[in-house]
C-alpha cells in the first residue's frame, strides 16, 4: 500500500451512477417536468395527423361554437372546426417557427460574432455598433417594422424575427472568441505553428457552444411568443395557416361568450413556452451551475 | 496558566448532498490560550477555512455543524442567528483571504469601519471615527483621516488588508482569526503584514489564529501550530516541537518537502498520492493510503490523540 | 464626469443615427414601393411614376438619404397617408395615452417586482422563494394578448366590473369634456375637478394596466432575484456578516446599494419591454395610444405613420437608457473617481 490511493470499488461506481441520475432527477424536478411536457408536445405535433380526431380545416356550421365536450375536447370555433385538432396542427407551426427562427439567428449571428472577435479593431467596433442599433429597438418593434415594410405573412415574420434576434448570438460568439484569445494556450498553439482557423475551430467552438445553447433554448420560447403575437396583430401567419396566435385573433369576435375559442390556443402557447423555458433554465443550471445560488 | 480563548471540541462540519455527504471537518479538538499565536496549517481542502467559519457561525448552508466551539466561554454551535451579533467582530474577528473583494465597493472604508465599530460599542459616529483613525494608526497606515474617505478601488491589496486588520482591532475582540490573509498578496507586502501581526502579538498581546498553507510563515509568526489533514487535526504542539520533532508521518513528510538553505539535495521530496475526496474519506486513519508506516489497524481505526509531553499531541497509531 | 456624459451622448446619437438608417432602409429599399402603397388600388404606371417623382424616389439613394435625414432632424416625420396630418401631430395626440399606461405599469412593476425579487433572494429555497419563482416562470410564458383576453372574460364578461375598450366613456368626451392639459387623464380630470370623469378614466385604465404589469412583473422579479442572489454571494457581504452587522442593514443597505446598478439597467430594459408590450395590449383594449396607432397604421399601409411611430418609440427607449447610464454615474463611486 505504499503510496497507492484507494480507488472506489466497482460496486461503488455503479451505485454512483444510479444514485447520481436519481439525484439529478430529483434536484432538477422542473427541468424533468418541462422536458416531459415538451416531449409530449413534440410528439403530438409530429403525429398530429394520426392523433387529431377531426380534420382541422373541415367546416361544419352546424357545429359552430360548441363548448368543450367529450366529442370536441376544446370545443369548436365559429366555423364549426374542432379546436383541439387545430391546436395539434398549430403545434407543428409554432415548433417549426421556434426552431427555424432560432437556428436562423444563430447561423447569421455566429459568423458575424466570429469575424468581429477575430479581427478586432475597426471591424469589431463597426459590427458591434451595428448590433447596438438592433438592440436599441424595444422588443417586438423591430420585427413589426420589418414585417410592415415587407408585407405580412408567416415567412416574412420569421425573417423579421431572425433579423431582430441575431445580434444576441453575434455578441455571444464574439465574447467567446475574445475570451479564448486571451488564454495562454492560444499563444502556445500559435507558437507551435497551429494555423489561426484551426485554433478558432478547435477552441472557440466548444467555448461558445454552452452560452449559445442556453440562449437558444430561452429564445425558442420567446420566438414562439413573438410569432404568436405578430400573428395576433395580423402581421404573421394568415389564413389558412393554422397558428395559435392567429386562432386567438379570429376568436376576438366571440371569445367573451365562448371562451374556449381563444383560451384553448392561448393555453397551448402558454404550456409550450413554459415547457421550453423550464428546459432552458434546466440546461443553464446544468451547464452553468453557479448561476442561481449563493452556495 | 492563561485562559482558554478558543476551545474547540469534537467539531464536525458536514455538507449533506443527495449523492454523498462531504465531511469537511471531522471531529477536531483545538485549544488556543490567551496571548498565543496558533497556526493552523494544511493543504487546500483540509478543512481549515471551515474551522474558522465555524468559530463565527458563518458556515454557509447547507452545512451542518456539531460539536462544541467556545469563544471566550461563549458556545457558538447551535446558537440561533440573532444571538451571534455580539460574537462576530466582538469576541472574534476574522480577516479574509482576498482583500480586493472583502470590502463593499460602494461604501468608503471609513463607513464600513464605523458601522462595524458601532455594532459592538455604544459610541457616536464621531467617536467611532476617532476609534477607526487610531486603529488605522496602529497598523501603520499613513493619513488615517484621508483614508477613511477612500473607496476600496482606490487602495492597494496590502492597504486594504491593513484596513481589515485595523477594523478587526477596533472592535476589540478576544481573538483574531486570520484566514490566509497573505496568500493573495505580493511577497514583499506579505512580509510587512506578517511583521505587523507579529507586533500585535508580542507588543499588544493579541490572540491570533493564523490559518495558512505556508509553513515558513508559521515558523516566523506562531508559537503553536496545529496540522490538519483531510478534516482532522493530526498533530499539535509548540512550533519548535512540531517542526523539529514531527511525530506524525504526515507532518514528517511535510517538513521534508520544504527545502532548507544549506542543504544540497538532488531532488525535492514530495508526498505520493493525493488528498482524499472528502465525500468518501478513507476508513480508519485518513492518511493511511499514503503512509509508509501504515498497518492493519490504521485501515480500520481512527487514531486518538497521544500526548508527548504536555503540549505535543499526535493522532497516530505509530507515533514515534 | 463631463467626459463620461459626452461619451454616452455621442454613442446615443450614433445609435439613433443607425436606427434612422434602418428606418430609411425599410422605407425605401424594400420591394413595396411607398408610391404604390400610397396610391391605393391599381395605380397606372404614369401615376406611379409621377408619385415617385414627387416623393423624390427616383433620385440617387444617397441623395434621398441626405434629404431624409435633413427632414427628420427638422422634426418632419412625413405625413400620415390616411389622415394627411403630419405624423408628429398624430403622435402627439396619442402620446398621453401610452405614457399614462406605461408609467402606471412601471410604477406597479417596480414597487411590487423589486421587493418580491429581494425577498425571494434573501429567503432562498423557502416556500416564498419557490412561489415567486413559480409565478415568474409561469408569468413569462403567458402571451400578453391571452392574459388580456382572460382578464376581459373574467372582469368584463363575467363580473362586468371594468370596461374593456378605450380610455374613458365616450359620452364624457362628447358631452362634458374636460381640459386636456397634460394628456394624462388621471391628472387632467383631477385638475378639472371632474370626478365622474376621473372614475371613468380609472376604471378604463384598470385592466390594460393590470395586463401590462403582470406580464412585465414576471421578468423583473426574476431578474431582481437573480441579481440579488449574486450580490449576496459576494465576499463583502460575508465580511459584513462576519462583523455582526444586523441582517436587515446588510440586505437593505449593503447589498441593495450593490444591486442598484444592475437594477437601473433592469428598469431601463423593463421600459423597453413595456413599450413593446404596450403595442399588443393597446391593440386588444382599443387603447388610443401609440401602440394601437402603430398596428392600425400598418393595417392601413400608412407607412410614414408606421415609421414615425417606431422612430418615436425607439427614440424614447434610447432616451431612457441614456438617463439610466447617467444615473450609473451617481450611484457607482468607481465611475466617479476616474
Amino acid at each position: 500500500m505504499n503510496g497507492a490511493v484507494t480507488s472506489p470499488s466497482t460496486a461503488e461506481i455503479h451505485a454512483g451512477w444510479a444514485l447520481r441520475t436519481r439525484a439529478f432527477a430529483s434536484e432538477n424536478k422542473l427541468f424533468m417536468a418541462g422536458g416531459l411536457i415538451f416531449l409530449i408536445i413534440l410528439l403530438a405535433a409530429f403525429f398530429a395527423e394520426w392523433i387529431a380526431p377531426y380534420s382541422p380545416t373541415k367546416i361544419a356550421f352546424a357545429q359552430k361554437l360548441q363548448p368543450p365536450s367529450l366529442d370536441h375536447f376544446m370545443g369548436t370555433d365559429k366555423f364549426g372546426r374542432d379546436i383541439f385538432s387545430r391546436v395539434l396542427y398549430g403545434a407543428q407551426t409554432s415548433l417549426a417557427i421556434g426552431a427555424l427562427v432560432t437556428l436562423g439567428a444563430i447561423l447569421i449571428g455566429s459568423p458575424i460574432g466570429l469575424i468581429a472577435g477575430y479581427f478586432g479593431g475597426k471591424v469589431d467596433t463597426a459590427l458591434m455598433r451595428v448590433s447596438d442599433v438592433f438592440l436599441a429597438f424595444p422588443p417586438l418593434l423591430l420585427p413589426i417594422s420589418i414585417v410592415a415594410a415587407m408585407g405580412p405573412g408567416l415567412v416574412n415574420a420569421m425573417i423579421a424575427l431572425a433579423i431582430s434576434w441575431f445580434p444576441w448570438y453575434a455578441r455571444i460568439m464574439r465574447g467567446a472568441v475574445l475570451r479564448v484569445r486571451k488564454e495562454p494556450y492560444i499563444d502556445a498553439a500559435r507558437a507551435m505553428g497551429v494555423g489561426p482557423t484551426k485554433i478558432m475551430m478547435r477552441h472557440v467552438t466548444p467555448n461558445s457552444l454552452t452560452p449559445i445553447i442556453v440562449q437558444g433554448s430561452m429564445d425558442f420560447g420567446f420566438t414562439i411568443l413573438a410569432a404568436a403575437s405578430l400573428s395576433f396583430i395580423g402581421l404573421g401567419a394568415r389564413p389558412p395557416t393554422i397558428e395559435w396566435g392567429l386562432m386567438a385573433a379570429t376568436a376576438r369576435t366571440q371569445f367573451l361568450e365562448h371562451w374556449w375559442t381563444a383560451l384553448c390556443p392561448g393555453f397551448a402557447i402558454f404550456l409550450t413556452v413554459l415547457a421550453v423555458n423550464l428546459v432552458g433554465d434546466g440546461l443553464r443550471d446544468v451547464l452553468d451551475p453557479k448561476h442561481g445560488t449563493t452556495e | 496558566m492563561s485562559e482558554l480563548v478558543l476551545d474547540i471540541n469534537g467539531l464536525n462540519v458536514q455538507f449533506p448532498g443527495l449523492v454523498r455527504i462531504v465531511k469537511a471537518v471531522r471531529s477536531i479538538d483545538l485549544q488556543v490560550n490567551a496571548g498565543r499565536v496558533m497556526g493552523l496549517v494544511g493543504e487546500s481542502g483540509c478543512g481549515k477555512s471551515m474551522t474558522a467559519m465555524a468559530c463565527l457561525g458563518l458556515v454557509p448552508s447547507p452545512g451542518v455543524v456539531s460539536g462544541s466551539v467556545k469563544v471566550d466561554g461563549f458556545e457558538v454551535v447551535g446558537r440561533p442567528e440573532k444571538e451571534l451579533g455580539n460574537l462576530r467582530g466582538g469576541k472574534a474577528a476574522i480577516i479574509f483571504q482576498n482583500p480586493m473583494k472583502a470590502l463593499n465597493p460602494f461604501f468608503s472604508a471609513g463607513r464600513q469601519m464605523i458601522d462595524a465599530i458601532r455594532c459592538h460599542q455604544p459610541v457616536t459616529k464621531k467617536e467611532a471615527r476617532q476609534a477607526a483613525m487610531s486603529s488605522l494608526h496602529s497598523v501603520h497606515l499613513p493619513d488615517p483621516a484621508l483614508l477613511l474617505d477612500k473607496y476600496p478601488h482606490q487602495m492597494s491589496g496590502g492597504q486594504i488588508q491593513r484596513v481589515m486588520i485595523a477594523m478587526a482591532l477596533a472592535c476589540r475582540p478576544e481573538v483574531i482569526i486570520a484566514d490566509e490573509p497573505t496568500t493573495a498578496l505580493d511577497v514583499t507586502v506579505q512580509a510587512q503584514i506578517i511583521s505587523l501581526l507579529r507586533e500585535l502579538a508580542t507588543e499588544h498581546s493579541r490572540t491570533i489564529l493564523f490559518i495558512t498553507h505556508d509553513l515558513g510563515v508559521v515558523a516566523s509568526l506562531c508559537d503553536q501550530v496545529a496540522v490538519m489533514y483531510a478534516g482532522e487535526v493530526v498533530e499539535t504542539g509548540a512550533v519548535s516541537d512540531v517542526f523539529f520533532n514531527p511525530r506524525h508521518p504526515y507532518t514528517e513528510k511535510l517538513m521534508n518537502t520544504v527545502p532548507r538553505l544549506g542543504q544540497r539535495e538532488q531532488t525535492l521530496d514530495f508526498i505520493p498520492g493525493q488528498v482524499p475526496d472528502m465525500g468518501f474519506p478513507p476508513p480508519g486513519c485518513a492518511f493511511h493510503p499514503r503512509c509508509d508506516k501504515a498497518t492493519e489497524i490504521c485501515k480500520q481505526q481512527q487514531p486518538g490523540y497521544r500526548a508527548d509531553g504536555e503540549q505535543h499531541k499526535v493522532a497516530c497509531h505509530h507515533a514515534g | 464626469m463631463l467626459k463620461y456624459v459626452t461619451q454616452r451622448l455621442i454613442m446615443m446619437i450614433g445609435i439613433l443615427f443607425g436606427v434612422l438608417t434602418i428606418a430609411f432602409i425599410l422605407g425605401r429599399i424594400l420591394p413595396n414601393s411607398p408610391a404604390t402603397l400610397m396610391l391605393g388600388d391599381r395605380p397606372t404606371a404614369e401615376q406611379v411614376a409621377k408619385a415617385e417623382e414627387e416623393l423624390g424616389l427616383n433620385k440617387p439613394l444617397l441623395v434621398q438619404y441626405a434629404l431624409y435625414m435633413g427632414q427628420i432632424v427638422r422634426g418632419n416625420f412625413g405625413q400620415s397617408l390616411r389622415t394627411h396630418q403630419p405624423v408628429l401631430v398624430e403622435i402627439r395626440n396619442r402620446m398621453g395615452a401610452t405614457i399614462e399606461l406605461t408609467t402606471l405599469a412601471i410604477i406597479i412593476v417596480v414597487l411590487v417586482g423589486i421587493p418580491l425579487g429581494v425577498l425571494s433572494a434573501v429567503r432562498q429555497n423557502s416556500w416564498v422563494d419557490n412561489l415567486v419563482r413559480a409565478g415568474a416562470v409561469g408569468g413569462v410564458a403567458i402571451p400578453a394578448f391571452i392574459l388580456a383576453m382572460v382578464l376581459q372574460i373574467i372582469f368584463y364578461g363575467e363580473l362586468n366590473w371594468f370596461p374593456i375598450q378605450g380610455r374613458i366613456d365616450s359620452n364624457i368626451l362628447l358631452d362634458d369634456p374636460f381640459a386636456q392639459v397634460t394628456g394624462l387623464f388621471l391628472i387632467d380630470t383631477v385638475l378639472a375637478g371632474e370626478w365622474s370623469a376621473l372614475k371613468s378614466a380609472v376604471s378604463h385604465l384598470f385592466l390594460p394596466t393590470l395586463t401590462l404589469s403582470i406580464v412585465t412583473l414576471a421578468t423583473v422579479t426574476r431578474i431582481t432575484r437573480n441579481m440579488m442572489v449574486e450580490v449576496l454571494g459576494e465576499e463583502f457581504v460575508r465580511t459584513a456578516f462576519a462583523y455582526g452587522i444586523a441582517p436587515h442593514r446588510i440586505y437593505f443597505s449593503y447589498a441593495l446599494k450593490a444591486t442598484l446598478i444592475p437594477m437601473l439597467t433592469v428598469i431601463g430594459l423593463t421600459y423597453g419591454y413595456l413599450l413593446g408590450g404596450a403595442v399588443v395590449v393597446e391593440f386588444v383594449f382599443d387603447w388610443p395610444g401609440l401602440g394601437g396607432f402603430l398596428v392600425f397604421s400598418i393595417v392601413q399601409n400608412d407607412f410614414p405613420a408606421v415609421l414615425g411611430t417606431t422612430l418615436f418609440l425607439s427614440g424614447t427607449y434610447l432616451l431612457i437608457n441614456l438617463i439610466v447610464d447617467l444615473l450609473y454615474f451617481v450611484v457607482d463611486p468607481r465611475l466617479r473617481t476616474q
